[in-house]
């Protein structure tokens, strides 16, 4: 079982070597990749996954558990312990979902009674993602962006079961991404996100500043910033509502004004 | 001479593929050859020749089915490639109708898959999976996590043997295992065999009988409700 990933810095865009010490993600961390656009985010994400060593653009190192990983894992993608999901990435199965998921766990899992166990398992952990649940008869093909975000992520954490998981930039399906945070953090892996999201980033242990496609910084989630979280939540939270509304054809009223006003006054805003 | 045979359906990065090969094989001081065996259009030849300045051409299979091509052309192509000083040739040909495969004795055969095109397709390659030395999958970043594994145990059970790369050949991203499963390739000897056996070759239509019904031709025939069968002497 790994216990810890290592990243050994390397260099960045302008070939300036990273000026930061080696980076150790214990099992059970969440962590943030941050940065503007083009900063090397993902570029950092395909080292992880390739298990770079020297020999990508970056000249960055991969260590698992201290020593360079065993060529299995390069070897037989079956046992690759990263499951990864990028912006990009869909389901392109018009199978129905439970037989898409029981497809999946079959390929995992030898016992058919445990099949079972883990479509009821993946369905119910998605299903706290997404504001509308999933049904099992319906097909892949007929999901929403949101709920196609939650199955990906449920599926990746509970079938996949890879000891780590890579989220790139997931967050802006509308997915509950507090709820996500508390139910990842119940299974013992490594968790990495490359996001834009405040919420995320305050609730995980730690971040990683990118910058010119360089690791310019590693920042420790302490107590004063994490007590942001919840400020952050809130106010996201009340974004949502308000989104939502909207969305569904309503109008807003002097109560949704007031719930705003509890982040300040609007003039603030105005004057801005 | 290494020869590398790289098969695949259209359009899944084969090209793409072999360009990354390529270039990393060149790195390391190896003169390559390029050809392109497909049935009327190709130009991946002028861009190897373009990008690499390597000796590259094509063959158009036209009436030929691209594999029977494919045999009848390579002794030619192995000569071209060694009089033009090449160690390496790099054949990448576009395999139709999925009963035979091109790969032959002594090279390295490379099958192309795409990810995208669906869980079931392991299942419907036949030989040029089964016969293939490694399983190259790409554009495994856009589907999931689960289709991806789905894939790969799938081709697992379709050629127990074969090799699989998962790469992204947009980035170049899993390649340098490639590039080392080449270099492993010992020199092709002379009298060079089909590794796969071709399929039934008594073809009535391929030969020109147009009759519609089974009863018309003749060789190994099958009706509707039947299995294959032979008819005829």
């Amino acid at each position: 079982m790994i216990r810890q990933i290592t990243i050994i810095p390397g260099h960045g865009k302008s070939h300036a070597p990273e000026s930061v010490p080696r980076i150790e993600l214990n099992m059970g961390d969440v962590v943030s990749i941050v940065g503007p656009t083009g900063s090397g985010k993902t570029t950092l994400i395909n080292d992880i996954e390739l298990f770079a060593n020297g020999d990508t653009p970056t000249g960055r190192r991969i260590l698992i558990d201290g020593e360079a990983p065993p060529n299995i894992y390069r070897e037989d993608p079956a046992y690759h312990p990263i499951a990864l999901i990028t912006q990009h990435t869909n389901f392109l199965s018009d199978l129905p979902v439970k037989s898409f998921l029981s497809t999946h766990a079959q390929i995992r899992s030898a016992d058919p009674q445990n099949v079972d166990e883990l479509v009821a398992q993946t369905l119910d952990f998605a299903n706290q993602l997404t504001g509308e649940p999933i049904i099992l008869s319906s097909r892949m093909t007929e999901l929403s962006g949101g709920q196609t975000r939650a199955l990906l992520i449920a599926d990746a954490t509970i079938v996949c079961n890879t000891p780590i998981v890579l989220l790139d930039e997931v967050e802006n399906a509308g997915i509950h991404r507090t709820r996500a945070l508390e139910l990842l953090r119940a299974y013992k892996k490594i968790f990495i996100f490359v996001t834009h999201d405040p919420r995320i980033a305050l609730l995980s242990d730690f971040r990683i500043v990118m910058r010119h496609g360089s690791i310019t910084e590693v920042i420790k989630t302490e107590a004063a910033e994490r007590a942001f979280a919840v400020t952050v939540s809130r106010l996201d939270d009340a974004l949502s509502r308000l989104r939502n509304t909207i969305r569904l054809g309503g109008r807003l009223t002097q109560e949704d004004m007031a719930g705003l006003n509890a982040f300040g006054p609007a003039s603030a805003e105005v004057g801005a | 001479m290494k020869l590398v045979i790289c098969a695949g359906p259209a359009t899944v990065g084969k090209t793409s593929v072999l360009r990354h090969v390529a270039r990393k094989l060149i790195a390391a001081h190896h003169h390559l050859a390029f050809l392109k065996i497909d049935v009327q259009f190709a130009d991946e030849d002028e861009v190897f020749a373009q990008e690499f300045e390597i000796p590259a051409r094509k063959a158009y299979s036209g009436e030929l089915c691209p594999d029977h091509c494919s045999v009848l052309v390579l002794g030619d192509a192995l000569r071209w490639a060694e009089g033009a000083g090449a160690d390496i040739l790099l054949v990448e040909t576009a395999g139709l109708c999925l009963r035979c495969a091109p790969y032959v004795d002594g090279g390295l055969g490379i099958m192309t898959m795409e990810a995208t095109s669906g869980m079931n397709l392991p299942r419907k390659v036949g030989p040029m999976l089964s016969l293939a030395d490694i399983a190259v999958v790409t554009k495994i970043d856009l589907v999931s996590q689960a289709e991806r594994e789905v894939f790969r145990a799938r081709i697992k059970e379709a050629a127990p043997a074969v090799r699989i790369r998962e790469v992204n050949a947009l980035y170049g991203i899993g390649m340098d295992p490639l590039v080392d499963h080449v270099l492993q390739t010992p020199d092709v000897s002379e009298g060079l065999m089909l590794r796969g056996n071709p399929p039934v070759g008594t073809c009535t239509i391929c030969v020109g009988k147009k009759d519609v019904g089974w009863q018309a031709h003749f060789g190994v025939v099958r009706a509707l409700e039947n299995q294959n069968f032979y008819r005829g002497e």
